[in-house]
């Protein structure tokens, strides 16, 4: 396919489109039905109303005025399932099969929204669209612009949203160098934890001289409590596609591989499905567009390791060995994937670099903060009222998003902690709800932005029980490959266990503190060095529980199971 | 093995295996590749086809065992018909996940990773579904059953024969 024909297809797949960009409906379509086929609404039923939607629409004679279609996640995972109507972004929450009939009869014949499936917020205001629900008032979606908009494997759709223009964009008018200086200057950083400058990484990889080099999608998405990479591989599978293929022009790459985890089998297969229609139009394989830029994509499936999100160890599995890391250097841009120069970057980053391409390295930079430029996608879960994807500038504060967005604490109870970043993460107490949620800020308390797991914790949860799950979950996921990581996170989790357990010992928690700065100075990879974290941290602000478990052998929120011990009530 | 065969006790997992296998001749590379194949047809990764692999992808054994102890995916052992997945990540765990695994083990008179006796069930916890929004979370067959509570467990588990 050329670049002529790619905009014509363009030209009527916008049209097509118009109504969900906020244009006016098309002739043929009057209403676009979308429901959300995200993992959250899939567990809660959206099969069974995507279908009782169809049969109402057919039996209603409404076939050929209404569209109906399943997207990836929207991102309001607490509310689903989620049904959207267009024109307006009505926002159906919860909704059953035994509701299709009204949203059918009052909205799509009669023009009248059902208010009692729309959304209301604590204070009972009715917020029956998406731009008016405190969830989303706040969100700047970038990496996730289309995931709830488009048919997640329509090529027509994804040219409606600018598919595939900002390759067409480089191929035809940037040289790899202004590829690379572009990303460069937006200020685009590795969402995928580190937060290394992603631009100076294609740099490094373009300046190697190879007859091979690889361009790799990290989607090995393990950090417990983070799921925006499923959402962006599941949604919108097209976009990390166009992506990698735009890495492999302006680094020199001609093979790429996305490393898929296997607990994502949605992930996986709307990701297989985008790959072969990116093949059959001609957007992957051989002289794309008619250019002399080659680029092949190849899919592997992880196994189920969490240390394979490490990029040496991801590299590893990928050459079909065990997912161990190994020192660096030499960095993945000098030796990486089967020895050669390889550029890693994860899901989330490969999603932001369309745009910046699209609309410019100043665009993108202006949004953020300091050193943290652009949007960053939390994964909002625990007890918050409302939980999951949200994407918000970086800058923006903690409160903001456990309180406006998130909607606060559910039940009632009281906020205790923010823990951030996962097992590699720490904890944010009450005292920093205002800290700006950014690299540098998060650093400062110890904590980090990680992979963007958000996860709330009310007055009910035990800090040091806490401690130990991430301990617990990190000791086992450790590969054994160095000592530090392999025996001492399991020497830190028995003194844990032996003090959730009412058995702590005077000077424990010195002897943990310890053990953390030695693994975190001596582990191989970043999963022992961090590892000692979530512990480091709850030992920063939560001291004097560990204090009560050891001296006073309680549970101050009751949560450990202290043997004859009494519980005290919160 | 398989090759030297000449009845028809080959089953179509048999095959499959076979195909596989055949394809990745000489490709230590794809390895995984093909002990997923293996464990999706077979449920499991017994132990002669594991030499089978070693000799014709031209590993050594002792890697392709090292990988098979390795990654979760992949179990040494026959499983049960249904497969349980409880999520044990942040989110389910602050949510209570804990005492479900609790009310399963007790249900099933099992421990996370094993099978039961008659090999209905085969009980695992695993790391982060990716669906925090609706915690706690668990699978069966990959079928997910989203805010499980320890008294749903046994209504649950009465629906797999």
């Amino acid at each position: 396919m050329t670049f002529q024909e790619l905009e014509n297809i363009r030209k009527s797949a916008k049209e097509a489109l118009a109504v969900r960009l906020g244009g006016a409906p098309t002739d043929e379509y009057k209403y676009h039905v979308l429901v959300c086929g995200g993992t959250g609404c899939h567990s809660t039923g959206c099969q069974a109303v995507a279908e009782e939607l169809e049969k109402a629409i057919a039996d209603s004679g409404l076939k050929n005025s209404v569209k109906l279609l399943q997207t990836g996640c929207m991102g309001a995972c607490q509310l689903g399932p989620v049904v959207m109507v267009y024109p307006g972004a009505y926002h159906y929450c919860s909704v059953q099969p035994g509701d299709i009939a009204d949203i059918v009869n009052d909205h799509l014949k009669n023009d009248k929204i059902v208010e009692r499936l729309c959304y209301r917020n604590a204070a009972g205001e009715l917020q029956a669209t998406l731009p008016e629900m405190d969830f989303f008032k706040k969100q700047h979606k970038i990496s996730l612009r289309n995931c709830g908009l488009i048919d997640p494997v329509s090529f027509e759709e994804y040219l409606a949203v600018d598919g595939f223009a900002a390759l067409a964009k480089v191929l035809n008018e940037m040289t790899p160098q202004q590829v690379i200086d572009e990303i460069k200057n937006s200020g685009l950083r590795g969402r995928g934890g580190a937060g290394f400058p992603t631009g100076l990484k294609w740099q490094f990889m373009a300046d190697q001289e190879a007859d091979q080099k690889y361009v790799i999608c990290n989607g090995d998405e393990g950090d417990p409590g983070a799921f925006m990479d499923n959402a962006v591989l599941t949604g919108d599978p097209y976009s990390v596609i166009e992506a990698m293929a735009i890495c492999g022009y302006a680094t020199g790459a001609s093979k790429g591989y996305a490393y898929i985890r296997l607990e994502y089998p949605l992930a996986i297969k709307n990701f297989k499905k985008a790959l072969e229609v990116s093949y059959e139009k001609g957007m992957l394989g051989k002289n794309i567009m008619g250019t002399d830029f080659s680029f092949d994509i190849e899919i592997r499936e992880g196994a189920g390791a969490f240390v394979c999100g490490e990029e040496t160890a991801l590299m590893a599995s990928t050459e079909g060995k065990r997912g161990e890391p190994r020192p660096r250097p030499p960095f993945p841009a000098v030796s990486g994937l089967f020895g050669k120069p390889s550029t890693i970057n994860n899901v989330e980053t490969w999603a932001n670099i369309c745009p910046i391409i699209l609309k410019g390295a100043e665009w993108y930079a202006g949004i953020g903060v300091g050193k943290s430029k652009g949007t960053k996608v939390f994964a909002l879960a625990g007890k918050v009222v409302n939980s999951g994807l949200v994407e918000v500038p970086m800058g923006i504060t903690l409160r903001e998003v456990v309180e406006e967005i998130g909607g606060g604490i559910a039940d009632g109870k009281q906020f205790k902690a923010a823990q951030t970043g996962g097992p590699s993460g720490g904890c944010i107490p009450a005292d920093h709800l205002d800290a700006s949620l950014d690299y540098e800020t998060l650093a400062s308390l110890g904590s980090i932005v990680g992979s963007g797991g958000l996860i709330v914790v009310d007055e009910s949860t035990c800090m040091v029980d806490l401690a130990k799950f991430y301990l617990g979950f990190t000791q086992e996921e450790s590969c054994g490959k160095c000592t530090p990581c392999r025996l001492g996170t399991k020497r830190m989790l028995e003194i844990i266990e032996r003090i959730t357990k009412g058995l702590g010992r005077e000077g424990d928690i010195e002897l943990l503190e310890e053990l953390a700065y030695n693994i975190k100075q001596s582990a191989l990879c970043g999963l022992g060095q961090t590892a000692p974290n979530p512990v480091l941290s709850t030992l920063k602000y939560y001291r004097h529980e560990y204090e009560a478990h050891i001296k006073d052998k309680t549970c101050p929120v009751g949560v450990c199971k202290i043997r004859g011990a009494k519980r005290a009530t919160s | 093995m398989g090759a030297e065969c000449n009845c028809n006790c080959q089953s179509e997992m048999d095959k499959k295996v076979d195909a596989l296998i055949t394809e990745n001749r000489g490709n230590p590379n794809n390895l995984i590749v093909v002990m997923a194949g293996i464990q999706e047809a077979l449920g499991y990764l017994p132990q002669d086809v594991m030499i089978r692999v070693a000799e014709e992808l031209n590993v050594p054994l002792t890697d392709v065992y090292g990988v098979a102890t390795f990654y979760a995916a992949f179990t040494l052992r026959p499983r049960g018909r249904h497969s349980i997945n409880l999520c044990l990540g942040t989110a389910c765990y602050v949510k209570g996940a804990p005492e479900v695994q609790a009310a399963i083990e007790k249900e099933l008179n099992i421990k996370a990773g094993d099978t039961t006796e008659d090999r209905r069930f085969t009980f695992d916890v695993v790391r982060c579904l990716g669906a925090c929004g609706i915690a706690p979370v668990m699978t069966i067959n990959g079928e997910v059953h989203p805010r499980v509570t320890p008294d749903k467990v046994a209504d649950v588990l009465a629906k797999y024969e």
